[in-house]
């Protein structure tokens, strides 16, 4: 075989698999095209803003940020007390976004200075500080709004008169950015064949893409590029490598916020308990499918990525159900790719670090065996 | 003054106000109508569920894996067994003792494998042993509808196939350690047998780091280095401690279930490490360093804040909150831990 080819092909490799995976899927699953690519259009905009937001901690080589979660967390707030005040449409969508940024930018300031402290293991660290911080999410949510917190409408309230309801309805806002240039084509060969193109929020994916793509070029990119390679070599270069890693975060952070606002627009509901915890998981499975891995990942991995991650939400289950006459089971089965990839990707990962660090000492030493540093496990 | 911050420094601040938020609790308990005997025997009750568990994050930590957050494959490998031993139709303490043989035939066989994984991955186990954690739950999920069960207490009644969610050990060998010799005073009971069980695996787990294989464990994990140059072979021992802790941890969820009463099956181990990791950590262990007194400490402490804040905040405030100061507890300890200087002069 042609040996650009087959490099090619073992760089994609997770990308086909993929592939392959939804091409065997799709028919399975016996779901009209025409609904596919509805859905599918509805969900690549606001998703993609979700996994964007993932992309500056990886390049300050903090990898994947779990702490994403305490943005979604501020969006969340955001939303809630838009749809209590009954601000409704574009302007309810972008107070929830003015809301949602200060508590996210504190909040991301908070996660990387805890993850300043345990340089080496921050995805863990974000992981566990955002299940940390979810209790405190929901002492807000659960325990101050409408008790301490006032909240109008009492609608939204338990039945006990404090805490916000399981399930928020976003009605005012449901879709306001989605039909803002409103867009539809009739496509007779598809069933149904009305597909609506929500054009208005692939021009705000394609503006913080370009942002992302800008944000490389400045100062502080490059900062983080450096920081990201070798934190000694930058410290030594005098960039302000701590300051450096926090900023990635806050931005992270405040991004994902956003980003949160955007998604569950587009849903219509709000799961009080619930939506902030799955978009994390959701976001990072979707990039590293899009072929992206815990030091690298481009906007390519996160449109192709999120295609691919949502192809496959939409189909296992029917595909599942249609293959072995339950629906559980695929949704089982999505659920174990989303975990599996985020441990493939990370055991791929360690695997090559520790393959470059055992090489480099070889070279130097002429040993064999990698030696572990002393108490180094995280 | 000085012995003061020495003692507080050593302690740690968090488990010193976990300790007197405890010390609280307890103490405001009969002035607010909650049965203090009850309390205390609850308590007892929970650290004999959960003890085993505990202790099954000693070897990881002491080889140097770190807090294993993969616990749940050990839970499967528990699960494995009940279920088994349930189809197999065994009652009492037969079939108690083939849900525990089956369940450490297929933890030896799970850790194995996740030893060798581990192996590969050195400085980054704690994510990766989550996340295979968690897939491995949801492939068993898969597993537990296809498998062909038959017993017709396990499974759905309407489909004829695939497990239930909880399936009950009534009539199997339900609280048969709680049971054995319990002491019933009032509202008061000690669960003998399960607290028995539990000093016994953790003198095992002691014999066993005073051994030879044990004390070579322990070397790999505080210098690796060194221990390679003594001539213990560093990826063998590692592999023995995630064996080791895969086993403990499928002995404590057949143990749990016993008193317990019912076994959980799909996405209910998918978070059963935490609470177990958060307990060991609260007891005073650090990444790298775990001791029997961390498991002991830790597991009163964590299960006596678990049985303490519902009965309390609900006789107080009328509210519960349980979930929300067990969650901010478990992960504030976990946090306070990974961020900690990893070396503890002790």
């Amino acid at each position: 075989m042609n040996s650009k080819l087959r490099l090619f092909l073992i760089e994609n490799a997770v990308v086909i698999l993929f592939i392959i995976l939804i091409a065997f899927a799709i028919p399975v699953s016996e779901l009209p095209a025409g609904f596919l690519l509805q859905e599918i259009l509805m969900r690549i905009g606001p998703n993609a803003f979700l996994v964007i937001a993932l992309l500056l901690p990886i390049m300050a080589g903090m990898g994947l940020n779990f702490g994403m979660v305490l943005g979604a967390m501020a969006g969340q707030i955001g939303l809630i007390f838009i749809t209590d005040w009954g601000i409704v449409g574009i302007p309810g969508v972008l107070l929830a976004m003015i809301i949602s940024l200060p508590i996210s930018v504190f909040l991301g300031w908070v996660c990387g200075s805890i993850m300043n402290l345990a340089k080496g293991r921050e995805m863990v660290t974000g992981f566990i500080l955002a299940f940390f911080m979810n209790g405190i999410y929901m002492i807000v949510v659960l325990y101050a709004m409408g008790s301490i917190i006032p909240i109008l409408n009492p609608e939204l309230l338990l039945s006990r008169g404090y805490g916000i309801r399981n399930v928020v309805g976003l009605d005012g806002v449901r879709q306001s950015l989605d039909n803002l240039i409103p867009l539809k084509f009739n496509l007779s060969f598809l069933t149904p064949p009305f597909v609506k193109v929500p054009i208005f929020c692939f021009v705000i994916v394609a503006l913080v893409c370009l942002f992302i793509v800008w944000f490389r070029k400045t100062k502080l990119g490059q900062d983080m590029r450096a920081v990201g390679q070798d934190r000694a070599v930058a410290d030594a270069a005098g960039i302000p490598v701590e300051r450096t890693r926090i900023l990635a975060i806050i931005i992270s952070t405040a991004l994902a916020g956003i980003g949160q606002v955007i998604f569950l627009q587009t849903m219509g509901t709000i799961n009080t308990t619930a939506s902030h915890e799955q978009i994390g998981m959701f976001s990072i499975a979707a990039l590293l499918i899009g072929g992206a891995s815990v030091t690298r990942a481009s906007i390519p991995n996160v449109l192709i990525g999120v295609i691919l991650f949502h192809l496959l939400f939409l189909v296992s289950p029917m595909a599942g159900k249609n293959l072995v006459g339950s629906a559980q089971l695929g949704e089982f089965f999505r659920q174990s790719v989303s975990y599996g990839v985020i441990a493939v990707a990370l055991v791929l990962y360690e695997w090559k670090r520790q393959t470059q660090e055992h090489e480099s000492r070889a070279d130097l030493r002429g040993e064999t065996e990698p030696a572990k540093k002393a108490g180094g496990a995280a | 003054m000085e012995g003061l911050k020495r003692f507080i420094a050593d302690f740690g601040l968090p488990r010193l106000i976990i300790a007197v938020f405890l010390f609280l609790l307890f103490a405001v308990a009969p002035f607010v109508g909650v049965s203090l005997p009850a309390a205390i025997s609850d308590t007892l009750i929970r650290v004999g569920m959960n003890g085993i568990m505990v202790l099954a994050m000693i070897p990881m930590i002491q080889s140097g894996c770190g807090l294993n957050f993969g616990l749940s494959l050990g839970v499967i490998a528990g699960l494995l067994g009940s279920t088994i031993s349930i189809e197999m139709g065994l009652v009492g303490l037969l079939g108690f003792l083939m849900a525990v043989l089956l369940s450490q035939g297929f933890g030896a066989a799970f850790g194995f494998g996740y030893g060798k994984l581990l192996n590969r991955v050195k400085g980054g186990e704690m994510m990766i042993a989550t996340y295979v954690g968690f897939s491995s739950v949801m492939i068993m999920s898969i597993a537990w509808l296809v498998l062909p069960y038959k017993s017709p207490t396990m499974i759905w009644g309407f489909a004829g196939t695939g497990l239930r969610t909880t399936i009950s050990v009534e009539g199997f060998w339900r609280h048969i350690l709680d049971d054995f010799l319990a002491i019933q005073i009032a509202d008061f009971k000690f669960p003998t047998g399960a607290i028995l069980v539990f000093l016994l695996v953790a003198l095992a787990v002691w014999a066993f780091f005073h051994l030879k294989l044990g004390t070579a464990v322990t070397a790999v994990g505080s210098n690796p280095i060194y221990a390679k140059a003594s001539g213990i072979s560093v990826n063998k021992m590692r592999i023995v401690s995630v064996m080791m802790s895969t086993m403990l941890g499928a002995l404590g969820i057949v143990v749990f279930q016993q008193s317990f009463g019912f076994i959980q099956l799909y996405d209910g181990p998918l978070y059963m490490a935490f609470p177990a990791v958060a307990a060991i950590l609260i007891g005073g262990a650090s990444v790298n360093k775990a001791t029997l007194t961390h498991v002991f400490l830790g597991t009163l402490l964590y299960q006596g804040i678990l049985t303490m804040t519902p009965s309390i905040f609900n006789a107080v405030m009328k509210v519960d909150m349980s979930d929300v100061i067990r969650i901010i507890v478990s992960n504030g300890m976990i946090l306070y831990a990974l961020t900690r200087k990893t070396k503890v002069a002790k």
